[in-house]
């Protein structure tokens, strides 16, 4: 589904990614995992068009993807729940939710907001309110509805978990499991490598731009150096 | 003093009140979605009034269609000037993009004395109609207007920003540029449609400031421009209805001024309100305390 070949990122001088390649098959759960500054943002963004790489290619269901507006990547069903959130907190739940739905029309965004709302029923009360008032765990999961109201095919998480208490970061992950139960192709940025390599198909290992491993998630949980390095000894 | 007179004033303030508010409007939103202050916007409107002169004068148009091409060519010049001069700059640190836009107004202002002379042209009127008579009070047409125009204006534009999807998307690309992009919002398109509403604004503003001082000059942008702009700060920049009120009050402000006689000052109290609200309320009337992006 999702084809990363060889991309390089730079930050003015500084060489962000370097030479990095993976791949995500339909319907599996993938992880990315890294400590902070190896460059898990970064490709993301890269992915979503928001960043360029030098060279390279990102094929997207067999479509080179790499020089698309982000824009319109969005429309071709691959989205992004960004790090730290990012809702637009001076716009109602609502509002959120509707422009998640942006790039399509007619009268099914209406259900699909109903979706969301089903799967996350606090976001219902709250739909008048200005996303701003939502404690953090709400915000992380109307980002999660936002993001889910484009119908995309491959959802991309980046650190859904940061500084939510752990029953919310249980949650979260059983509503990631869902979802790809449901369909969703999920791509998953963690820190929290414990977690994500426990819900996840397979995993990869970023250290400062460079992939380093790449294995069954199973694997890497019994892995010395990850253990090591990302789950506490 | 006596009672007529006073009122007559207050008329002649709001409709010169109305005409900042349209303007600052136009400020307000460019401010609001690229933190731009657009100093060609005053400029535009006197491109507008050149227009309306030249579709008048030139070729003889009734003024109907004079109105709406002079509306329709700031719309194309505010969108163009967009295009060409900000949106290559759209990554680079704010103050080059400020500079520009000085840039742009010189340019504007210079290109017109080339083509029109320094001189001013007198601009037909463009709008009559019978005055009125409102409890024993004159009131002429074109302040009525004015005046209803710009309410009209203002409650349009609130339904736009408020419910529309286009107006969503605005608020969205003002907040978080990334994240709507994210959202699939194409944000060219979405400041392309910021710079077309305002430069409207500024457009329908030029032709009611025709109505009221029906001279065409290249300079008369950039007196008219800073007037709305510092209503714009005095009302909170960002703030549609903050823009109105603001326009309103250095309206009434000019005409109190005048009315007791001072009108020499007019222009330096209007500079004094400015410097009083950024020394005790940078945010304005209506303006919330800035949430600084982290
Ligand atoms: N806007 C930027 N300008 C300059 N350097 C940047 C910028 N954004 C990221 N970097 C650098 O690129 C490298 C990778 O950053 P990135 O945000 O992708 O890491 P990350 O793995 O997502 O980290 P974290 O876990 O902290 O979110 C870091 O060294 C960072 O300093
Ligand atoms: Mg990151």
């Amino acid at each position: 589904m999702l084809k990363v070949n060889d991309i390089n990122v730079y930050y003015g001088s500084i060489h962000a990614i370097k030479g990095v390649s993976f791949e995500v098959q339909k319907g599996e759960i993938v992880t990315l995992i890294g400590a902070n500054g190896a460059g898990k943002s970064s490709i993301l963004n890269t992915i979503s068009g928001l960043l360029r790489s030098k060279g390279g290619c990102i094929k997207f269901r067999d479509k080179n993807i790499s020089s698309i507006l982000p824009h319109k990547i969005v429309g071709m069903g691959l989205a992004q729940v960004p790090e730290g959130r990012r809702v637009f907190l001076k716009m109602s739940v609502q509002e959120n939710l509707e422009m998640g739905a942006y790039t399509r029309r007619g009268s099914e965004i209406n259900e699909s907001i109903e979706d969301v709302y089903e799967r996350f029923p606090r976001l219902k009360e709250r739909r008048r309110q200005v996303a701003g008032t939502l404690s953090g765990g709400e915000q992380q999961m109307l980002a999660m509805g936002r993001a889910l109201m484009s119908k995309p095919e491959l959802l991309m998480l980046d650190e859904p978990s940061m500084g939510l208490a752990p029953i919310l970061v249980e949650q979260i992950f059983d509503i990631i499991k869902e979802l790809n139960s449901a369909g969703t192709t999920i791509l998953l940025v963690e820190q929290n490598a414990q977690m994500a390599l426990s819900i996840a198909d397979r995993g990869y290992v970023l250290e400062t731009g460079k992939i380093v491993t790449s294995a069954d998630a199973r694997e890497l949980l019994n892995n010395d150096a990850v253990k090591k390095a990302y789950l506490g000894g | 003093m006596n009672m007529s007179l006073i009122i007559s004033q207050l008329i002649n303030g709001l409709q010169s009140g109305s005409v900042y508010a349209l303007i600052a409007l136009g400020y307000s939103m460019v401010y609001g979605i690229i933190m731009l202050l657009n100093f060609a916007h005053g400029d535009i409107i006197m491109v507008g009034a050149y227009v309306a002169w030249l579709a008048m004068v030139n070729f003889a148009l009734n003024p109907i269609l004079a109105i709406i091409l002079a509306i329709a060519a700031c719309v194309l010049l505010g969108v163009v000037i967009e295009k060409v001069a900000y949106t290559p700059l759209r990554s680079s640190p704010r103050i080059s993009l400020l500079i520009t836009a000085i840039g742009v107004s010189f340019l504007l202002q210079n290109l017109a004395q080339l083509v029109f002379g320094a001189g001013s042209q007198r601009v037909p009127a463009m709008i009559s109609g019978p005055s009125l008579t409102i409890a024993g009070q004159y009131v002429s047409f074109t302040a009525m207007i004015t005046i209803v125009i710009s309410v009209v204006s203002m409650l349009l534009l609130t339904l736009l920003v408020q419910k529309s999807k286009m107006g969503k998307a605005m608020r969205a690309v003002s907040e978080d540029m990334g994240a709507a992009q994210l959202m699939g919002i194409s944000v060219n398109r979405t400041i392309s449609f910021t710079f077309a509403v305002g430069s409207a604004l500024a457009g329908i503003g030029s032709v009611l400031y025709c109505c009221a001082y029906p001279q065409a000059s290249p300079t008369m942008g950039s007196m008219l421009g800073i007037k709305a702009f510092i209503a714009a700060v005095l009302g909170g920049i960002g703030s549609i209805p903050g823009a109105m009120i603001g326009g309103f009050c250095i309206g009434l402000a000019e005409a109190i001024i005048s009315a007791v006689g001072l009108s020499v000052w007019k222009d330096g109290v209007v500079f004094a309100i400015l410097i009083i609200v950024l020394v005790f309320k940078p945010t304005g009337i209506l303006g919330k305390t800035m949430t600084e992006k982290v």
